[in-house]
């Protein structure tokens, strides 16, 4: 996040008193023009939209199988948990929710639901696919098991793993912050450099 | 019309009574409460014809998570069904892969040694305790009483922890194979299981301190959802289900597998079967679960982990070095795998939800014909209707929630 | 399990209630027992087992299909009992062929059976006559073809290796 900022002077007592007074109202002039300006951060609403948008994401209450039950100890236990990011509010609703983590196989039988359940939510939303079998198939390569859900609807970050470790999710979440900043890390592109080479669909 | 105009509002409301929508009214209304619905324990869909309130009749429509386990089972090796196996009741994990070990071994003729029976046995009570933690978890947060489901997911984390220092992952794990379980406990696993034992014996307190005397969970809970055991039976329901409703039917006692006639533990009964004693008899279930695992740390015998038959289990990596027949049998059987007598067998094991059973069908191959899986789930739905019939549709929702389905094994 | 001589007995008694031809043979395999019976007359021999005092069969577990595909008939359905006072377990056979895959219900004895025989009718084609709702259950319904037979295909993708990723079709053609 670009921000441009000067720093406030003075020791901790010194600015405490001057934002005291300056959040009563009580400086005039030059004083106030100084005070104000030493507290400004600039950067473009984009940014801060995005930023706003990483930080309280709401996701959708939705658990097909095995990774839901890792999904509900990363949203519900003490030990990993998605409240450090303000992403615990589960709507169940997909009117209000905008992060939908695909966790579970995804049989033929349910596949229209949840496409039905995507056009529902309101834009900008994303769609984690947790876990192998919402990835690609996973283990079930065969006639009950749509091969992946993005053959029907558009993933942002799949997160591998049969079930992923809470933590992976919580990895997986991290990426999704920083691809919804406008920079997702390039990964071994960057290591390799191998810029120029991704594919776009 | 002027006239009722001007007579003063509460007066007017006072005399509008809901008396001629009574009995009589007949208005049936049905709803979808769909297969995304947070109350209902996974992809369940219920057809629900209401009256008011009241539930009148319900239908489930299953198969939304349906992955064809039991087809794919017929084209891997026996060792290698035992991860699809294990994914389909997908919170007790290792008793889907006990059924089917059970089974295999019914086939092969093989015997289990006695560590590796009695290594199962504290994983098992292990899956159990973390099971029902998970349901008391989620019912709660159902029910309303959402402390519960930190508690809860908080405790688990401490079993599954147990079962990453022994299997490696925390959940589905294959660590029970065909002949016994794929390596021994590390060291400090012991030590690890009886801190666990201490705080789950100051925790199952705590938790039926929190719930067991609110009154808004009692008359929640108390006098709803009550089916007769005789019905129960009828419908083939096993499990807690059937020993809250009085009838005390438990595997472990009736038919014995895998050493449990060692151990000493009680089986929680209730009296009425209504959803207060389906409450009460798995937290008493989950405190047996402790004595079990106690005596079987108490008393782990010494020997192998797995069986010493090379044509089932491979040998160890240290044989592999200076035997050639231990390298032939690697590679066989992790090329091929080993071959089963053509018979097939139906074993059953007492999982947290009931009579879980595994029919395998042999051919003479190294693949089997048929694996399916009788899952309590699937059983135990078929008794909802006659839970819910007649009650409010929060009752309603209560009774799912004491039902404990698991969607994974209804749908395989 | 009833041993060997127990199944036999068994087997006796209900030739002699039901009728000579309903059995068909007994198995007993690694302390398995497994009665054959005709399809025409599983109801009345399960009935039999439910309601003779002599037997104690009364709780009904699992009713599967199994496809024993090379040999005839095809279609296996498989009852497996429980009896709770004798902690014992029976279980009764019938084959049928694909070309007449009709077996009576037993979902009057045992209301159990309900989403076990739709189970078998969804996996296999086995019509149970009589059932009330006899509608695929785990497949959806309009789906065509019983998936669990042997002869039907797995189904899914082939996986992409190197030496075949030329040749199968990607997304993009």
């Amino acid at each position: 996040m670009e921000v441009t900022r000067t720093k406030v002077e003075g020791d901790l007592r010194v600015r405490q008193l001057k934002a005291q007074q300056l959040l009563r109202g009580e400086l005039e002039g030059e004083d106030l023009e100084r005070e104000v300006e030493q507290r400004l951060l600039f950067t473009r609403f984009e940014v801060a939209q995005n930023w706003a948008r990483k930080n309280a994401l709401f996701p959708l209450g939705f658990g097909l199988a095995c990774c839901a039950i890792e999904m509900i100890t990363v949203i519900g236990s003490p030990r990993n948990d998605l409240s450090r990011f303000g992403a615990e509010v589960t709507r169940f609703s997909p009117r209000q929710a905008d992060l939908l983590i695909l966790s579970g196989r995804v049989s033929i039988k349910m596949a229209p639901i949840i496409r039905r359940l995507y056009d529902q939510m309101l834009e900008p939303k994303w769609v984690i696919a947790m876990g192998a079998c919402s990835s690609t198939a996973g283990m079930f390569n065969n006639y009950a098991v749509v091969q992946g859900a993005d053959k029907f609807m558009p993933v942002d970050v799949y997160v591998p793993g049969c079930p992923p470790r809470p933590e992976a999710l919580i990895y997986g979440i991290m990426k999704l912050q920083d691809k919804i900043m406008g920079n997702p890390g390039m990964g071994w592109r960057e290591r390799y450099r191998a810029e120029g080479t991704e594919e776009i669909a | 019309m002027t006239e009722a105009l001007d007579v003063p509002y509460r007066e007017r409301e006072r005399s509008v009574t809901m008396q001629s929508i009574g009995e009589e009214h007949d208005e049936l209304l049905t709803i979808n409460i769909g297969p995304h619905h947070p109350a209902t324990h996974g992809v369940l869909r219920l057809l629900t014809t209401l009256e008011g309130e009241i539930v009148r009749d319900v239908k489930p429509i299953i198969g939304y998570v349906h992955t064809g386990i039991e087809k794919s089972c017929e084209d891997q090796q026996y060792w290698k069904v035992i991860p699809f196996v294990e994914r389909m009741d997908y919170l007790s994990y290792y008793f889907n892969a006990m059924a089917f070990c059970m089974a295999v071994e019914r086939l092969l003729d093989e015997e289990v040694p006695e560590r590796a029976q009695w290594l199962r046995v504290i994983h098992l009570e292990l899956n159990r305790i973390a099971s029902h933690l998970f349901w008391i978890a989620t019912g709660s947060l159902d029910i309303g009483a959402i402390t519960m489901l930190w508690w809860g997911c908080r405790d688990r984390d401490l079993a599954l922890d147990l079962f990453e220092m022994s299997g490696g992952q925390r959940f589905h794990t294959r660590y029970f194979q065909v002949g016994g379980v794929v390596e021994d406990i590390p060291p400090g696993f012991e030590e690890m299981t009886r801190r666990f034992i201490k705080t789950m014996r100051v925790r199952i307190p705590q938790y039926l301190s929190l719930l067991d005397r609110n009154e808004i969970w009692l008359q929640r809970t108390k006098g709803t959802g009550i089916v007769p055991a005789e019905d129960l039976l009828a419908f083939g329901v096993t499990g807690p289900l059937l020993r809250a409703a009085g009838h005390p039917w438990d595997l472990r006692k009736a038919t014995p597998y895998s050493g449990y006639e060692n151990f000493d533990f009680n089986v929680p009964v209730g009296t009425v079967g209504d959803n207060y004693d389906r409450f009460r008899v798995r937290v008493d279930e989950m405190l047996e679960s402790l004595k079990i695992i106690e005596q079987a740390l108490d008393g782990l015998p010494e020997g192998p982990y797995i069986t010493t038959n090379r044509k089932v289990a491979l040998p160890p990596r240290h044989e592999l070095a200076t035997s050639m027949e231990a390298l032939i049998h690697h590679f066989k059987l992790v090329t091929e795998g080993f071959r089963v007598p053509p018979g097939e067998t139906y074993a059953a094991v007492e999982s947290p939800r009931g009579e879980l059973g595994c029919y395998v069908l042999a051919d003479g191959s190294a693949k089997p014909a048929r694996v399916h899986v009788r899952d309590p789930s699937f059983v135990n739905l078929q008794a909802l209707p006659e839970m819910a019939r007649g009650h409010l549709l929060a009752d309603f929702i209560t009774c799912i929630a004491m039902l404990d389905p698991i969607l994974g094994g209804v749908d395989r | 399990m009833p041993d060997a001589t127990g199944l036999e007995l068994i087997a006796q008694r209900v030739r002699e209630k039901v009728g000579d031809e309903a059995v068909t043979g007994t198995v007993f395999h690694r302390r398995h027992a497994t009665l054959d019976v005709a399809p025409p007359s599983v109801r009345d021999v399960l009935a039999h087992l439910r309601d003779d005092e002599g037997e104690p069969w009364d709780q009904l577990m699992s009713v599967h299909g199994v496809d024993y595909l090379p040999e005839e008939p095809r279609l296996g359905i498989h009852y497996e009992l429980l009896s709770m006072e004798r902690a014992d377990r029976l279980n009764v056979r019938t084959r049928v062929s694909t070309e007449e895959p009709h077996v009576p219900t037993v979902v009057d004895l045992y209301p159990t059976a309900d989403f076990h025989e739709r189970e078998v009718f969804d996996m296999f084609g086995v019509v149970f006559d009589g059932h009330p709702d006899m509608r695929r259950i785990l497949m959806p319904e309009d789906y065509e073809g019983y998936p669990q037979r042997r002869d039907f295909p797995m189904g899914g993708e082939p996986v992409i290796y190197t030496f075949n990723e030329p040749k199968l079709p990607r997304w993009y053609d």
